[in-house]
């Protein structure tokens, strides 16, 4: 299939950036999105033109390192994360306009890489549980109960690519944040720091400048690992809770 | 804007998820009165006299306990409130939404929010342009399109009625209020952690379709059916 490439080209994050037209022929269905742009970059090596940077890394959608937006949609059409999208999910002679997360909190590097270190630091702010060092305790030594050792499951699977910032209309992160904190939340290990957690996390959150929730839902609906919007209703539980204890 | 550094004493009360929860609590304050407000709209079905009559208890509610019109400046203190509340958390919570992608998409799809929840802050603005509009056609100045204040609240209605872009600019402020109360109510909801299963969020949701509807059209009721002749003077 032949292809229009429109992507966003910014030398580094203090240039100015600006949006390229590239030709591309010859792709298969089969490629994944990452290997199309591994295409590209080939053919723009050849013209001795600098290649497109992007982050990747395992391409199995599990570490939540690439993230495009695709034609608009973060990660692109499909509910999977950039580097499992396929390309047969786009029609021969297709446009395709291919822009890095835009957020003020995640600067952009060069081209398509974003600085997501924001997400390290909200996790360190509040993202953890406390253990003792040792040998590890017996499995069945803290029972947890069925239904929420599987919502806790489920929530932990958030990436933490950043689709949901990049898809939400005020820039917030609440969706990450609130995967995180129910993780944790429903767990017996994230007992001992639940509430501290929470207005940690959202302070940090708040500080790096990410904006507010307005439960629109893009997030969820952008977000690779299906993260629903009742750990936003979670997170914000939690803080009502620690406003009560008056933390 | 980010920060290279971790915070050090972050606060509950000052952080955004604070200000959404004065935003969903003054929005329910405001959900509870339109719902008394609608009743006494509707009231003009019973009549000149029964309309009048409610307008009338209103002021003399709750004495002698309560000085002549006492009630009614509690309510209205409480949604001054109220309102300064909601309005300046909402101004606060744009202004970061603004700051927090100042360099936009080239293209930008919207998948699964509704239009409702994309037009809470232009639509809350409209609705606020309405409320001082309404304020000096209904409390204030009494702007009577017949000429001259009147005291009579029943004709005062039914003449506002009879002008058709009073009746245009109501019936859209009416439209601005269900948007507003079809997206607001779910996002209350769920901003005070009440949305934690998918069955929970599915019933927020419903209660934002029929709050929007029995509101926004139970107070079209009324000038509509001014228009269709069924209230007149």
């Amino acid at each position: 299939m032949r292809l229009t490439l429109n992507i966003w080209r910014q030398r580094d994050a203090a240039s100015a950036g600006s949006m390229q037209k590239y030709e591309l022929d010859g792709v298969s269905e089969d490629m994944s999105f990452l290997e199309m742009l591994d295409v590209l970059n080939e053919q723009l090596n050849e013209q001795g033109e600098e290649p497109v940077a992007f982050d990747s890394d395992c391409r199995e959608g599990i570490c939540g390192n690439c993230g495009l937006m695709i034609n608009g949609q973060a990660h692109g059409p499909e509910v999977t994360t950039t580097c499992q999208l396929h390309m047969r999910s786009f029609k021969d002679g297709d446009d395709i306009t291919i822009e890095p997360w835009r957020s003020d909190v995640f600067p952009v590097l060069r081209d398509l890489i974003v600085d997501r270190s924001a997400f390290d630091r909200i996790i360190q702010a509040g993202g953890y549980i406390s253990a003792n060092t040792g040998s590890a305790p017996d499995a069945h030594a803290a029972p947890v109960e069925k239904k929420k050792a599987d919502r806790a499951f489920d929530v932990a699977t958030c990436i933490a690519c950043g689709a949901c910032v990049a898809a939400c209309p005020n820039g917030s992160a609440s969706l990450f944040m609130g995967a995180k904190i129910t993780h944790l939340g429903e767990l017996p290990q994230g007992q001992p720091e639940r509430y501290d957690r929470v207005v940690n996390m959202v302070g940090q959150h708040d500080a790096e400048g990410f904006g507010g929730c307005t439960n629109i839902g893009e997030c969820t609906a952008a977000c690779p690992k299906e993260i629903p919007l009742d750990v936003i209703s979670q997170l914000n539980k939690d803080l009502r809770t620690a406003l009560k204890q008056g933390r | 804007m980010a920060t290279p550094t971790l915070v050090k004493g972050a606060r509950a009360t000052r952080s955004t998820v604070a200000l959404k929860i004065v935003m969903a609590v003054s929005g329910l304050v405001f959900i509870g009165y339109v719902l008394a407000h609608m009743y006494g709209n509707l009231k003009a079905f019973a009549g000149h006299d029964a309309f009048n009559d409610y307008a009338h208890h209103l002021r003399e509610f709750g004495e002698p306990l309560l000085p002549h019109e006492g009630f009614l400046w509690v309510m209205r203190l409480l949604l001054i409130v109220a309102l300064i509340a909601h309005v300046a958390s909402a101004y606060a919570l744009w202004r970061r939404a603004a700051k927090a992608r100042t360099v936009k998409y080239q293209v930008k799809k919207n998948q699964s929010s509704s239009l409702s929840s994309r037009t809470m802050r232009w639509g809350g603005l409209a609705l606020l342009l309405f409320i001082v509009w309404h304020l000096l056609n209904f409390t204030v100045p009494k702007v009577n399109p017949d000429g001259g204040p009147t005291d009579d609240p029943y004709n005062l209605m039914v003449d506002t009625f009879d002008v058709w872009w009073m009746t245009v600019i109501y019936l859209l402020a009416m439209l601005a209020l269900g948007f507003h109360l079809h997206h607001g109510t779910f996002s209350a909801i769920q901003t005070l952690g009440f949305t934690n299963t998918a069955s929970s969020r599915a019933r927020a949701k419903q209660a934002g379709w029929v709050l929007a509807v029995v509101i926004a059209g139970g107070f079209s009721l009324v000038p509509l059916s001014v228009l269709a002749g069924i209230i007149e003077k």
